[in-house]
């Protein structure tokens, strides 16, 4: 199961957050903060995998992280998670936004933090993994995107038919 | 209303939306939080607005707000109002916004359920896939309850998309809802052979989930998984997979012996690092729970041990810090496969990641030896000196003593250098595990005798020295060594050499600034102390010194006497007392010192931490029970405090060392010996008493003295552990130098030319001696303790809720089928009162009744309840009737099943799950090991338990079952007829099923009949007559043989023969051998090594009246044209007086029929199917077919192994495949007598085939 997943950028500012147990908004923070904590001082190159903070997990679970640019992807996982499979999931999220913002970067995720929640829905379920294929998520981000567009037209024109000229 | 529309879009156009909320936080920098409230009061404003739009867009800043953790939790109305829109748009938001804020105790929660199910049946799947999606967020028992049964609806969903979310969510509806987990398992269970792979994966993933805290209830999957692990490509799902049976090997060794094999092939075949990863740990799992019983595995763990070597050398630290975790694990039961990787792992512990410096540390437990100990905590000494971070160098700490203590101190030779290891990590500042260190120095102190001398001169410059640990002492927790320090000191304070100068250390004001736990320690040992030191003075004739002692207690003392703490007030009040009244009698010259020391007389023995928890309660007391009257409930809560602490009074106010005359105390003390020499469990030491220990002439060969003297004992000094390493090498060489000599001598002696003796090359662990003779005593025990282990589960768990048998479900007679009251609750839409009436004709039904429905409501739930309870019950009645016929003809003079019990069976059974019990399917599969080419066979339960594969050729059939037919006579007549008997019930199962559903088609079609009726119409129509596969082979006055074919869904070249072997007359038939003359494009499977002509031994004896079923497979290359094989069938008659040998000549007919396999089919990918145009067309007519119409398909499938695809009116669409992958659709029509057949195929000779056997079908009846 996952417990947790958090993008946060170079100085701890949260980007996302999605938490798959109940917390309340200052512990969030505060896991966020000590996450932040753990993350940002390990140099690169070394591995992924971090025994746990004290708020979020214990012993069963692990914080898996990939670092790119200026965004940190973590996820908290617990031991019924393959570690190596966690960090490919990490990568088919970064690809997924990178197809659906189309060279994605850190704007675009201050920006349209629902989109990434819609499309971390499409991967991630309950804290349990419901897709991995990219393409399958694309194709039903992309079908939830146009139904949306094809609302947002009819509201238009509803609206201008009747706005006063 | 049009006016509100405009006046809402115009004013959105002024509202923020959350791109303008992020770029104005991001412009208010400095003042963010008061940018923020005024955001949330224009939301608040939007809020109350009607327009939807507007509170879209305000809930979805919201959602945003909610993330920079403010509590939004105020507006969880709207966001329910949002939820609720008809515009996926903004439902999207609303159920975002819930997913992020809602929890169990939000109260708006339960005004979401009729929404969120009117989302659950959307036609449109994205309002029902995000539904799903916010509801696997904030699930509550509540909606769990309500929602369990509409989301099970779900999983049988045409679209995969929302199949496999309802599966996933299914894992947390059972931890809200657990009661719904029997009822959906079987569900569940089909829904691992879905035809789409995300749907199969999530199935995986929630069985894996459920498996991992309650594996037992989970092991009759095993076969399945097992199944699933051969066959599948999805590394996710394989990765799951083999997870999980890591979970259950622990139970089940025989699992794991049949899991090596096809591991180790995935280890040496896939590219995949996760999947080899988990291969391999689920490896190191088999071996773990193997160890015991197999010894020949090494190859396994080498190969384990060598690729996770490759993984640990990988440059990529991933891969590196996996690898170690994984050498953890095989340490434990196979240390001397990872010790030879010592060097690999030191070198990782010199990494510059401190995870992987940390995996290295657990490893490192496992590698020491009593050789390498000193060595490699001299390492991890150098590495706590440049540790940075606190919790690595506490790690280092804790690992230090854990690797030192292991195994009751198994690898320490020299306790002299572990103390200064100890005295070392004092050093440290600002370790939390000063207690850790403290309770070493007192376990090592307490059972190590021959140290205590050492030790206790250590302790006292410890003391010495405390001011230097002071510095920042009440802060970092290492002062609780001074704990240890004082209390060593003054228990064995015979052994200081300046008792004086420690009693003056222990005495300093400054001690006063120390926790109170340890002052008490202080005040009490300095009275120990104290004793000491009078009886040391009074020997000299100078009385003055013994008097300036007491005064410096009198002096000192009275600061304890102030402490706030009350344990310290208490023990320095009394001592001071007692010291007071000693100076009187010194004044008067009396000789004091012997009994003052007599106050402290006695040795303490280690206890064990658990000793007391395992005192047995004696028979009879019982602890639960009322010593008084219970207290009466209406006492008023504010006497109670009171009482309490009356009550606790006396305890602390006990005195323990103080005002007891002499007498009193000799008296005790006598008694105390008395009880010690008759109590054969304490342990004496062999010296008891301390005075005696003092001479006692063990000790003095310890070299303890010189080596105290020659090293410095300064706390913070230089590490003197180094001077140990130095001293003990030194003294092994001595030691081996010594051997050697002796070695020689006795060759010299010995001088008979034994060829070369082994050279004492690189020592071995047992010609390390340990410095001392040491003496560890053990800890003590109560008498009767029971070695247990206290696993403290969390009663929190929310697991523990779901260990639920599950077995039951699927099985067959009596245990504990699908109650009434677990059925899942299901809206209704009205319940009409029954008429007096039918409610007396129903009685006898209602038995049964609620659980056929539960089976029915899950697919026509909505149906209205009355007419269905009629029909059902009129049906049943029917039943019964037939069932009870049959049941006599069937099982003839030996049905000693109730028919009661077997017709109870065959309504639970409804699922369309099979129906065997499979534990002792499991332990069949699990026994006989077949190839895995073979599993297909063995997973379908029904047939592993109706008869064992040839190749297995194993008799013993497994009986597991306790109620076993008592009347046979031999062995061998038991297990059959037991099989038989099952074999029979489950025939009249599947007539049964048959009846029930006509859709459903035979016991081989796990998951297809639930498809087809899904997608069909299910009616209650009469009932079918009893139809049967298998077909007459031959027969003669000894013996009837009936078979029947199936596909092999494995392997696209293997069908099944499934023969049943009757005994028809009164002798007793073995020896069987089954034959047959194989075709070009047709063969009998033979087991290794034996002929292409052999006949194939059937497994098992026919006593008379038995029958029994046997399987062979057959290989088949072209499975277009039907066939005939000959064979013959040979079997040794034996009767009373004689015995004959006999045969039986047979044709083996293979139908296209079949080479089919029922497979489900949904409509939308069938109708893509027949678009394709891949397809070739032929038709069929039947004239004068004079059934039902649910009769002829249900006959078509069952004779032919299609599923129904969609049924209107009187016409249907059915579906089925080939074991080679045809696709063969059929288009069935009827009017009148006339049934119409279209049909279409990828191969057209296959499908002519097919169509006239159908043909054949209906023109025999």
């Amino acid at each position: 199961m996952i417990k947790a997943i958090l993008i946060f950028n170079n100085h701890g500012k949260p980007r996302l957050s999605k938490f798959y147990e109940h917390y309340t908004e200052d512990t969030e923070q505060q896991i966020i903060r000590e996450t932040f904590h753990l993350v940002s001082k390990r140099d690169e190159n070394v591995c992924n995998f971090l025994e746990g903070g004290m708020l979020i997990g214990g012993s069963d679970y692990k914080l898996i992280y990939r670092h790119y640019a200026t965004l940190y992807f973590v996820f908290c996982v617990d031991s019924s998670e393959s570690e190596l499979g966690i960090l490919d999931l990490i990568q088919v999220f970064v690809e997924t936004l990178d197809k659906c913002f189309e060279n994605v970067c850190e704007l675009d995720l201050i920006f349209h933090v629902d989109k990434v929640h819609n499309i971390l829905a499409e991967m991630v379920m309950g804290g349990m993994v419901l897709e991995t294929n990219m393409n399958e998520i694309i194709t039903q981000v992309d079908a939830q995107n146009k139904m949306e567009k094809s609302e947002v037209n009819q509201d238009l024109t509803y609206s201008l038919f009747y706005l006063p000229v | 209303m049009a006016l509100k529309i405009v006046k809402g879009s115009i004013d959105r156009m002024f509202d923020k939306n959350l791109q303008d909320l992020v770029r104005g936080i991001r412009n208010h920098k400095e003042d963010e939080a008061k940018y923020i409230s005024t955001c949330i009061d224009e939301i608040k404003q939007e809020l109350k607005q009607d327009n939807i739009a507007v509170k879209a867009n305000a809930v979805c800043k919201l959602t945003y707000l909610q993330m920079l953790g403010y509590d939004v939790s105020w507006a969880a109305f709207n966001i329910v109002e949002v939820m609720s829109s008809s515009k996926f748009t903004y439902k999207r938001i609303g159920y975002l916004a819930a997913s992020q804020c809602f929890h169990e105790s939000t109260d708006v929660i339960m005004l979401t359920t009729n929404q969120i199910r009117k989302d659950l049946s959307s036609p449109n799947q994205y309002d029902t896939g995000v539904a799903l999606t916010g509801l696997s967020c904030f699930v509550t028992p509540d909606l769990a309850r309500d929602l369990a049964n509409d989301i099970m609806t779900l999983m049988s969903h045409t679209k995969p998309y929302i199949r496999k979310k309802a599966v996933l969510i299914m894992y947390k509806v059972f931890l809200k809802y657990p009661e719904s987990l029997r009822p959906a398992f079987p569900r569940l269970k089909e829904k691992l052979e879905d035809p789409d792979p995300g749907v199969q994966s999530a199935a995986v993933n929630v069985i894996c989930e459920l498996a991992r805290r309650n594996p037992k209830n989970y092991l009759s999957l095993a076969p399945l998984f097992f199944k699933l692990m051969t066959s599948s490509t999805n590394n996710w799902v394989l990765i799951k997979i083999i997870k999980l049976f890591g979970a259950l090997t622990p139970l089940e060794p025989r699992l794991g012996k049949k899991l090596i094999e096809p591991l180790t092939n995935l280890i040496h075949s896939t590219s995949a690092m996760s999947l080899l990863y988990e291969c391999v740990n689920t490896v190191i799992a088999v071996l773990i729970s193997l160890s015991s019983g197999m010894p020949n595995h090494s190859a396994s763990i080498q190969l384990c041990v060598q690729k996770l070597r490759i993984l640990i050398e990988d440059s990529d630290q991933n891969l590196k810090y996996l690898g170690l975790l994984a050498m953890s694990k095989i340490l434990k039961t196979h240390p001397k496969s990872v010790q030879s990787h010592k060097d690999l792992i030191l070198q990782c512990l010199d990494d510059k990641d401190e995870s992987i410096r940390l995996r290295a540390l657990d490893l490192l437990y496992g590698m020491v030896s009593k050789k390498n100990l000193m060595e490699i905590v001299k390492k991890l000494m150098l590495h706590v000196d440049k540790a940075e971070g606190t919790t690595y160098r506490d790690e280092l700490l804790t690992k230090i003593i854990d690797i030192c203590s292991q195994s009751n101190y198994q690898y320490i030779t020299n306790f002299e250098w572990y103390i200064s290891i100890l005295v070392e990590l004092t050093r440290l500042e600002g370790t939390r595990h000063g207690h850790l260190i403290a309770s070493q120095m007192l376990d090592v102190a307490i059972r190590v005798k021959a140290i205590r001398a050492f030790a206790v001169a250590q302790m006292a410059t410890l003391l010495d020295n405390a001011h230097l640990l002071t510095g920042n002492m009440q802060r970092n927790g290492i002062c609780e060594v001074l704990y240890a320090a004082a209390w060593i000191c003054g228990e064995f304070s015979e052994h200081l050499e300046n008792p004086m100068q420690t009693l003056e250390a222990m005495l300093r004001p400054k001690v006063a600034t120390l926790p109170g736990h340890i002052q008490a320690v202080y005040v009490q040992n300095a009275a120990k102390l104290f004793a000491t030191v009078l009886k040391s003075q009074e020997g000299n004739t100078d009385s003055t010194a013994a008097q300036e002692t007491s005064q410096l207690m009198i002096d000192r003392l009275p600061l304890f006497v102030q402490s706030a703490n009350l344990e310290v007030q208490e023990r320095a009040s009394c001592i001071l007392q007692l010291v007071k009244y000693i100076q009187k009698l010194q004044q008067k010259d009396v000789e004091i010192a012997e009994e003052v020391n007599a106050l402290f007389a006695g040795e303490l023995n280690p206890v064990a931490p658990k000793a007391q928890k395992k005192v047995p309660v004696p028979e009879g007391l019982d602890l639960d029970a009322w010593i008084n009257e219970p207290p009466s409930e209406s006492e008023s809560e504010d006497e109670q405090p009171k009482a309490i602490f009356a009550k606790e009074e006396p305890k602390h106010s006990r005195p323990r060392h103080t005002e007891v005359d002499e007498k009193e105390l000799a008296r005790r003390r006598e008694a105390r010996k008395q009880e010690q020499a008759n109590n054969p469990f304490y342990i004496k030491a062999s010296p008891s008493s301390q005075k005696v220990y003092q001479d006692t002439p063990g000790v003095e060969h310890i070299p303890v003295v010189q080596i105290d003297l020659s090293v410095p004992l300064k706390v913070p000094g230089l590490p003197m552990s180094d001077q140990y390493v130095k001293l003990e090498e030194e003294r092994r060489q001595k030691e081996r130098a010594e051997k050697k000599k002796k070695e020689k001598k006795k060759r010299k002696e010995k001088r008979s030319g034994r060829g070369k003796k082994h050279d004492s090359g690189p020592e071995s662990e047992e010609d390390i001696t340990p410095a001392h003779q040491v003496d560890i005593v053990t800890e003590e025990m109560p008498e009767n303790a029971l070695p247990s282990d206290d696993d403290d589960k969390d009663p929190n768990d929310p697991h523990k809720a779901l260990d639920i048998d599950l077995d039951n479900l699927v099985e067959a007679a009596g245990r504990r089928p699908l109650a009434d009251s677990e059925k899942l609750p299901v809206r209704s839409h009205r319940e009409t009162p029954k008429s007096p009436a039918e409610d007396g004709d129903t009685e006898n039904a209602a038995l049964q009744e609620p659980k056929k429905k539960s089976t029915k409501e899950k697919r026509e739930k909505k149906k209205d309840k009355d007419r269905d309870r009629k029909k059902s019950k009129e049906e049943k009645k029917k039943k019964k009737h037939k069932h009870e016929e049959k049941e006599e003809d069937l099982l003839g003079g030996q049905a000693d099943a109730p028919v009661v019990q077997s017709e109870e069976t065959s309504e639970v059974v409804a699922p369309p799950t099979s129906t065997n019990p499979e534990v002792s399917d499991l332990d069949f599969w699990l026994s006989n090991a077949p190839v895995p080419s073979n599993t297909q066979e063995a997973t379908t339960v029904a047939e592993a338990e109706a008869a064992p594969p040839p190749e297995a050729a194993s008799g013993t059939a497994p009986d597991s079952e306790p109620d076993q037919p008592q009347d046979a006579d031999t062995e061998e007549a038991k297990s059959s007829k037991h099989k038989k008997k099952k074999q029979k019930k489950e025939k009249e199962e599947k007539e049964k099923k048959k009846k029930k559903k006509h859709h459903h088609h035979h016991h081989h079609s796990d998951g297809g009949g639930e498809e087809s009726v899904q997608n069909g119409t299910v009616e209650e129509e009469e009932p079918l007559p009893p139809m049967s596969n298998y077909c007459l082979l031959a027969e003669n006055s000894y013996i009837k043989m009936v078979y029947d074919i199936q596909g092999n869904l494995q392997d696209g070249s293997q069908v099944v023969v499934s023969v049943i072997f009757e005994n028809k007359g009164d002798s007793f038939l073995k020896s069987m051998e089954f034959n047959v003359l194989d075709s070009l494009n047709s063969k009998l499977q033979r087991p290794d090594g034996s002929g292409p002509h052999d006949g194939l031994t059937v497994p098992f004896q026919l006593p008379p009246g038995v029958s029994n079923e046997a399987r062979f497979v057959f290989t088949v290359q072209s499975i277009i044209m039907p066939q005939k094989l000959k064979g013959t069938l040979t079997f040794i008659v034996k009767n009373e007086d004689s015995s004959t040998h006999e045969k039986l000549d047979f044709k083996l007919h293979f139908t296209c029929t079949s080479y089919l396999i029922t497979t489900p089919c949904y409509s939308d990918a069938f109708a893509k199917l027949l678009e394709s145009g891949d397809l070739k067309g032929s038709s069929v007519r039947l004239e004068g077919v004079n059934m039902p119409f649910h009769h002829l398909l249900a006959r078509i499938c069952f004779h032919h192994h299609f599923s129904v695809v969609e049924r209107i009116d009187s016409c249907a669409s059915m579906y089925s495949r080939s074991i080679q992958g045809h696709h063969v659709c059929l288009l069935v029509k009827t009017s009148g007598q006339t049934v119409s057949i279209d049909a279409k195929c990828d191969e057209p000779t296959l499908l002519g085939n097919v169509l006239d056997e159908i043909k054949q079908t209906f023109s025999q009846c």
